[in-house]
């Protein structure tokens, strides 16, 4: 346990089905992202340790103070918590001005009121929001609300920042330049800072670290290279863009249930995640000549353009994503319900042993 | 939508005939009355009947009371609708039917209901008078209470319904950011609901300017005490009707132009 960052594991329940159940634990200076789809458990992530909702069990320490830990009945309030939060939609009091925003959190912690807005002019500043300091929010572009939101949450100083979904009301050009705001003011904060985003991207690029949560827990944690060429989950795979496929393997080969699939490394046996890059997999109108391992006839059961590239979907025995170019399209002339060969290197096949399957 | 002809200029078309007219009768059930008034109207004569003694006493009276009912309908009333909106307690859905029935109960009955309950002889009007000597019945506090009870039902619903459609995440935030529950209440919830509490707050004060039936029958008709403008013009129809058309004249004037004020700006948030 270390006592500067954040050490939490929390466990909350939400109605009859849902049930929060993550270890979080962050060093200051470090960002870790909560990546997950839509109802993982990210606002509910947010709303504990924000002190919004209380746990059900487990312990939230922040900078060597215990927030929550239901067993001890310790609860802190979320006022007196030193949590700076950027909300999703910033959330930003619409009858105040810009600098009164700002310097609302100074206020409400007894500041003088010549002291607050001084210090969050400052902010104000910093954060290229000069001109704007008297505007209503409702009057500021997205990535100006964006950056007022940061300095609302910065300027007390928190122990801890969360910043919930911080790009996601934005349109994409201005969510492109707006990360490297965020990347920016990300590495000027020292203490720990937990990203939550159902956006891969926005993960792989702003945090040291990567959770994905789906239904409540941590399906997978690492860093962006890990979450890329080894995905776990389909999910993960998805955002990724990879093919992830189950099996068990022995002496090179493995067995999805459906077919066999060749791979380059013969020692490992027992269930495995199997995954190939979409790109990886060739498409041939006949049997492709000098027999790779991995070549079978299937058919094309969904054919999607996207410009310069085309992804195709195959049927049985294994339905995989494959990408190829539209100029390849066209010339095998595939359209959905062809006849297609499909062929893999065994040494393009990634193998991970799935400590998951084994338990199944 | 219908299309002229090559590059015929698109028209709006015309709402149904049918609708127009019942629309205007509809219209005309609120017009005509005005209508009447200001034809029967002596408008020469008007200062002079407005400068009289008892036109006097029950404009100031009518508007004492009314502003202190709507002082006390914020008091009590922002509160109540806060625990209605906020608290999950047994029995709400009746509370809820408690406070709108003023609006669809004979104000006269809501009289009469108050003279049981804060009479000399009422509930808690007998103790009340025994305790300390103060007779609510036919005193200018008895008008208040009329009034109040008449027109706090506006303020309540008006707040309660912008508390509930209030976005409670800015609470949330403003908590995230070091407020407490009294400044949230004072710096993020009053401030979010300003345009609803202002427009609840205008109606409950128009609702007891013009208070007739519960304060008649709960606080009597004594002039320069009780008697209210619109006690006064039920009296003046019997006596000086002339008095009576310039007394209804000036609060149709009052009312309207309040109306058509909120309208500008707060009626939307209804």
């Amino acid at each position: 346990m270390n006592g500067e960052g954040l050490d939490a594991k929390l466990q909350v329940r939400r109605g009859e089905s849902f049930q929060l159940d993550l270890s979080l634990s962050i060093p200051p200076g470090r960002t870790v992202a909560l990546l997950g789809p839509n109802a993982a458990g990210k606002s509910t992530t947010v709303a504990a340790l924000a002190g919004l909702l209380p746990l059900d069990r487990g312990r939230i320490a922040l900078a060597g103070v215990t927030l929550d830990d239901p067993e001890q009945d310790v609860f802190v309030v979320p006022e007196a918590r030193k949590v700076g939060v950027v909300f999703q939609d910033y959330l930003l009091f619409p009858h105040l001005s810009v600098i009164d925003n700002v310097a609302f959190g100074l206020r409400s912690r007894g500041v003088s009121r010549e002291e607050s807005l001084a210090r969050a002019g400052e902010w104000v500043d910093r954060l290229g929001l000069a001109g704007l300091a008297t505007r209503k929010p409702a009057n500021l572009s997205g990535g100006q609300a964006q950056r007022v939101a940061l300095a609302r949450a910065l300027v007390t100083e928190p122990d801890l920042l969360l910043l919930d979904e911080p790009l996601s009301a934005l349109d994409v050009t201005t969510r492109v330049e707006l990360r490297r705001t965020v990347a920016e003011h990300l590495d000027t904060f020292s203490g720990p800072r937990l990203l939550i985003t159902h956006d891969p991207s926005e993960a792989f690029l702003l945090a040291d670290e990567i959770h994905v949560i789906e239904s409540g827990v941590v399906t997978q944690a690492g860093s962006a290279d890990d979450i890329r060429l080894r995905p776990h989950t389909p999910y993960v795979a998805d955002l990724a863009g990879s093919n992830l496929v189950q099996g068990v393997a022995s002496d090179g080969v493995v067995d999805t249930g459906s077919h066999h699939l060749h791979i380059a490394d013969h020692t490992v046996s027992g269930p495995v995640l199997a995954t190939i890059r979409p790109s990886a997999i060739s498409v041939h109108l006949g049997e492709p000549a000098g027999s790779p391992r991995n070549s079978w006839k299937t058919e094309v059961s969904l054919i999607e353009h996207l410009g310069e590239r085309v992804r195709l979907r195959t049927g049985a025995p294994l339905s995989l994503t494959v990408e190829i170019t539209e100029d390849a399209t066209r010339a095998l002339d595939l359209r959905e319900g062809a006849e297609m060969w499909i062929s893999i290197k065994a040494t393009e096949i990634g193998i991970e042993a799935d400590s998951e399957g084994a338990k199944r | 939508m219908t299309t002229q002809g090559l590059g015929g200029r698109r028209r709006r078309r015309r709402p149904p005939a049918v609708l127009i007219i019942l629309g205007v009768l509809g219209l005309a059930v609120f017009v005509v009355p005005f209508l009447g008034l200001l034809a029967r109207t002596p408008w020469t004569d008007l200062p002079a009947l407005l400068s009289g003694d008892v036109v006097a006493d029950a404009l100031r009276l009518s508007l004492v009371t009314s502003l202190a009912a709507t002082a006390i309908a914020a008091v009590v009333g922002v509160p109540l609708a806060w625990l209605m909106a906020r608290v999950e307690f047994p029995g709400r859905a009746l509370v809820q039917g408690l406070v709108t029935l003023p609006l669809v109960l004979p104000p006269v009955v809501g009289g009469a209901a108050l003279l049981f309950a804060l009479g000399r002889r009422g509930l808690i009007g007998e103790p009340l008078n025994q305790a300390t000597g103060l007779l609510l019945p036919f005193s200018t506090w008895g008008v208040v209470v009329a009034n109040t009870f008449v027109a706090m039902p506006f303020l309540v619903i008006t707040v309660e319904g912008a508390l509930r459609n209030l976005d409670r995440r800015y609470e949330g935030a403003a908590a995230t950011l070091g407020a407490g529950r009294w400044t949230v209440l004072r710096r993020v919830t009053l401030p979010m609901i300003r345009p609803s509490l202002i427009a609840g707050l205008v109606l409950t004060w128009a609702r007891a300017f013009g208070e007739f039936g519960a304060t008649i029958t709960f606080a009597g008709n004594l002039q320069g005490r009780t008697q209210t403008l619109p006690l006064a013009v039920f009296v003046a129809l019997e006596s000086d009707r002339d008095v009576a058309v310039a007394i209804s004249l000036v609060m149709v004037v009052v009312s309207l132009a309040v109306l058509v004020a909120l309208r500008e700006r707060w009626w939307k948030v209804l």
